[in-house]
């Protein structure tokens, strides 16, 4: 189903070298075919698909390259290039229908589970093509956890959400601890310690919400992408979860799809702005990313005049 | 695990290789597994065609074609020269009982539909479906029963002062209308509730009162779905065996007089199965030649409900 | 509008709304009648059957083996007991079959490969062949044929399962569809496998729709009669079946047709009873449905 464009970039007794290298910046896998580190920082190719390049001085965790995903025969993202930074909160903002949560759910590969999706181009995680045909989704899902916009606890008690991840990647170690440590991370504690056996569906939106973000940290993955996480959510609710936001990020990097621009500037490092292209030929809409820079760059003084009426509220 | 205990600045590459555990193998198994058991459907529709086509050709070996599809006389378990293949009078059997049986179900059953859907409270709703189920569940040797010891000699012949014989049609063919009521009005309610309320409003908008919506806007809006329910309806009433055979009677009759006995295919099939027949014998495979009529009957009805339901859909998707 | 004009106009005005109001009453109540017509057949027929069949109920009625000739002496213990057998080994078959082939196709078919869409289709379709059909596949493939079984329990369940299985597989695929898409997604994100989250996740939310779809099969199956016609089960057993795959097996179905064909009176009055036990079975199941819906449903 999945056509991936990628040639083999290296061999499997590379990788595992790399792996015993241990801890370096970036991996020499992450070097492309045509000879330029995809790193943040220049990137002549990336700016001439009409995305700006990123410039804060850290490894990427994600590196995306001429990512087009479609639905059936129809362009839902188009050629979409750029970095993604470790331990940064990266924001992808851009008004309904741009492509924002598609393109999202095409870094742990949740699009497979909609049997129409297609993904071509590239998405490096840590230098590996998440899509190449050797690469298990579990085990990317695994590492890459993800908060979606309604939250969605199991209809079973708290303690068996948090648990559920755990046990079933067959993590050993003692399960109470697990949990403890997995909703003291979640800032969700000292709220629910003496109900861990009741249903989760009697919490509060936010703490549901907060709940399903403590439940991803329970399998200690690297990144968290988080798809509009705060959207049904009140302000006071809002306010913690990107608390929470703040804390987790010297540990995971986040990226975040939202509506709200005000949060976006409050919580992200990077901004991306994504627009909606409509096709003159066909009619067709699809999305784009039009920028892609600092936060406080994207919205004190944006490159594009696109992205300047959409975050000064012009349009969108 | 690990991601968490690595120092920031870049962490090892993550493995992400597919390996073949004894999870991933069994998830393989499994999947493969569901899908055999889903072929048991398929196995099962091929089973049908194999077992009722190997009998028919058999029995047109011994039997012409156009003796059996043009004749007038079914008599196929007489003796000597008193046999005769002709299945005519078991076809216009069956779709004249089915006929009785549309006849007192489907205005019953879309006056009910039509009540429930668009005047019953929610309160009187909670009452009438379940009952309405409940009538649908009773097995039909019950509806039978109910024939052959109430219809005919307390209704029929008591109330009524019709002069029936002990099995006819006029019997069977009301118990069949029991049977068929509660499909009729199910599915032609479902197909009145999914009118979008849209609807509703804008002929109410224009000031019609509430028979004239329901009459000319609703029904007209949901009647392809309605149609497809008393396709559905004929193919169960023209399928039905006990019914028929505890109150039809047992005579293949090509007239139309209903206080006589008539017999359709399925009860035909049914009373030579459970007489003492040998296998093999021509009497044998009336059994699958009927059957194959009878199969061939419904999946063509079955094939234009589908194509109903669908046009249905189209509509409000 | 002129004086003249106005108590015309007035009565043309309440000409309209008094014929109009009457429909609006007639309307209703003549489709109030049909539902009335529904409830009365279904109060006549239990009425019927519980005047005809109460006298002869008593415990030896259950005990007893059935009768030929003596009215008086005659119960249902075998077709009581083959009824049982017959729904117990179904139970055993359709549970797992329907259960898989729906998760199957909710869960794994793609649907723009031919072959998932004929076996929909074919769901579809099995699910409006009359029942004495299965009963014909039943003799021809079961009883005799490559299975060559025989008249035993075995056959008979079978068929009977086979009859009743796109209702497991329907009501069971509305289960699992019922369950939000968002719990697969929440398990899928964490690294949980499909089978996992299938087991783990989605089968739990669907179990009681599952459940709801298996009794709703068994009490289809229970009151079928013309494929166990078909398929040879007996009427007047002497005896029990002792095992599934050797013994002739009765069932209630069967036991009532046969009395119910038999002209005299007092045999018509033993096809009531067995009505009233077979109608009390089938009330036990559906409470038990009713049960399981209100209790374990699961609120998204």
């Amino acid at each position: 189903m999945k056509q991936v464009t990628e040639r083999p970039e290296s061999s499997s007794e590379g990788r595992s070298a790399e792996s015993a290298a241990g801890a370096g910046p970036v991996p020499a896998g992450t070097q492309t075919g045509n000879g330029r580190t995809t790193g943040p920082g220049t990137d002549p190719a990336a700016a001439g698909g009409g995305t700006a390049k990123p410039s804060l001085d850290t490894p990427p965790v994600f590196e995306i390259e001429n990512l087009n995903v479609r639905y059936g025969d129809k362009l839902a993202v188009h050629d979409v290039s750029f970095g993604i930074e470790e331990r940064r909160i990266t924001a992808l903002i851009g008004a309904s229908g741009c492509g924002k949560s598609t393109f999202i759910r095409s870094l742990n590969r949740m699009n497979d589970l909609i049997p129409s999706a297609t993904v071509d181009g590239s998405v490096r995680y840590h230098g590996q093509d998440l899509y190449a045909s050797e690469v298990d989704a579990v085990l990317v899902r695994k590492r890459i956890g993800m908060v979606f916009q309604k939250p969605n606890p199991f209809p079973k008690s708290i303690y068996d959400n948090i648990a559920f991840g755990p046990r079933v990647l067959g993590m050993d170690g003692d399960m109470d601890e697990i949990v403890e440590r997995a909703l003291r991370r979640g800032a969700l504690w000292d709220e629910v310690k003496d109900r861990l056996k009741t249903n989760a569906f009697g919490m509060s939106g936010g703490q549901q919400q907060r709940l399903c973000i403590a439940r991803a940290l329970a399998t200690d993955p690297d990144v968290i992408l988080m798809d509009e996480p705060a959207s049904a959510l009140d302000p006071i609710s809002t306010g913690r979860i990107e608390d929470l936001m703040f804390e987790l990020k010297e540990r995971v990097s986040i990226v975040i799809v939202t509506h709200n621009m005000q949060q976006a500037a409050r919580v992200s490092d990077m901004t991306a702005f994504f627009t909606v292209v409509v096709d003159e030929a066909s009619g067709h809409r699809h999305g784009e990313v039009v920028e892609y820079d600092e936060t406080e760059k994207v919205f004190t003084n944006p490159s594009d005049e696109r992205t300047e009426a959409y975050v000064t509220g012009r349009v969108g | 695990m690990e991601a968490a205990s690595d120092p920031p600045g870049g962490g090892p590459r993550p493995n992400l290789t597919r390996v073949r555990t004894p999870r991933s193998v069994g998830e393989s198994a499994i999947k493969v597994l569901l899908f055999v058991a889903a072929l048991i459907s398929v196995a099962t529709t091929v089973g049908i065609v194999v077992s009722l086509a190997a009998e028919t050709i058999e029995f047109f070996s011994q039997v012409g074609i156009f003796e059996y599809l043009l004749g007038t006389k079914w008599t196929p378990l007489a003796g000597g020269d008193q046999k005769s293949f002709g299945v005519l009078p078991l076809i216009s059997g069956t779709l004249y009982l089915t006929a009785l049986g549309l006849i007192v179900a489907v205005p019953l059953g879309l006056g009910s539909a039509v009540y429930l859907a668009e005047y019953a409270s929610p309160r009187a709703r909670r009452v009438i479906k379940p009952v309405l189920e409940l009538l649908a569940g009773i097995p039909t040797i019950v509806l039978g029963y109910f024939a052959l010891t109430f219809i005919t000699p307390v209704l029929l012949q008591g109330i009524l002062g019709i002069e029936v014989q002990i099995f006819n049609a006029l019997s069977a063919g009301l118990a069949l209308g029991v049977l068929i009521l509660p499909v009729v009005a199910t599915l032609a309610d479902d197909s009145l509730r999914a009118v979008p309320a849209s609807l509703r409003e804008g002929a109410f908008g224009l000031g019609a009162s509430k028979p004239q919506v329901v009459l000319r806007v609703v029904f007209p809006a949901a009647l392809s779905g309605i149609v497809a329910g008393l396709v559905l309806a004929a193919s169960r009433a023209i399928g039905e065996t006990v019914v028929v055979l505890v109150a039809g009677g047992a005579s293949a009759n090509l007239g139309i007089d209903p206080r006589e006995s008539f017999q359709n295919m399925a009860a035909f099939i049914a009373q030579t199965a459970r007489g003492d027949i040998a296998a093999q014998s021509v009497e044998f495979l009336t059994i699958f030649a009927v059957g194959t009529t009878l199969f061939v009957m419904t999946l063509i009805l079955n094939a234009i409900s589908i194509r109903f339901v669908r046009r249905f859909q189209q509509v409000y998707e | 509008m002129s004086v003249a004009e106005a108590p015309v106009a007035r009565a043309v005005v309440r000409g309209a709304s008094s014929g109009a109001r009457v429909r609006e009453i007639l309307f209703p109540a003549a489709l109030l009648m049909c539902i009335a017509f529904a409830m009365l057949a279904l109060v006549v027929l239990l009425v019927d059957v519980a005047v005809d069949g109460i006298p002869v109920l008593s415990a030896d009625f259950l005990t007893r083996f059935p009768s030929q000739i003596f009215p008086e002496r005659s119960g249902i213990q075998s077709a009581l007991v083959g009824t049982l057998l017959l729904m117990a080994v179904c139970a055993v078959f359709i549970v797992p079959v329907g259960t898989a082939t729906a998760i199957y196709l909710e869960e794994y078919a793609d649907n723009n490969r031919w072959w998932n869409r004929l076996i929909e289709v074919n769901i579809q379709n099995l699910a409006a062949v009359p029942s004495i059909v299965y009963g014909i596949l039943g003799l021809a493939f079961l009883v005799r044929g490559p299975l060559e079984l025989g008249r035993v329990v075995l056959a008979g369940a079978l068929t009977l399962g086979l009859l009743v299985l796109p209702v497991v597989i329907i009501v069971g695929r509305e289960a699992i569809r019922a369950v939000p898409s968002s719990i697969r997604e929440g398990s899928m994100a964490l690294g949980a496998t499909q089978w996992q989250t299938i087991w783990k996740q989605i089968l739990p939310g669907a179990l009681p729709g599952i459940a709801t779809g298996v009794i709703l099969a068994l009490s289809r199956a229970i009151g079928e009669t013309a494929p166990l016609i078909v398929v040879g089960a007996a009427a007047f057993a002497r005896f029990n079946p002792n095992d599934l795959t050797n013994d002739p097996f009765s069932a209630l179905p069967i036991q009532i047709l046969a009395w119910v064909q038999d002209p005299q009176d007092e045999f018509r009055a033993l096809a009531a009873g067995a009505i009233l036990v077979l109608l009390f079975l089938l009330l036990l199941m559906n409470a038990g449905a009713i049960y399981l819906r209100n209790r374990f449903e699961q609120k998204w």
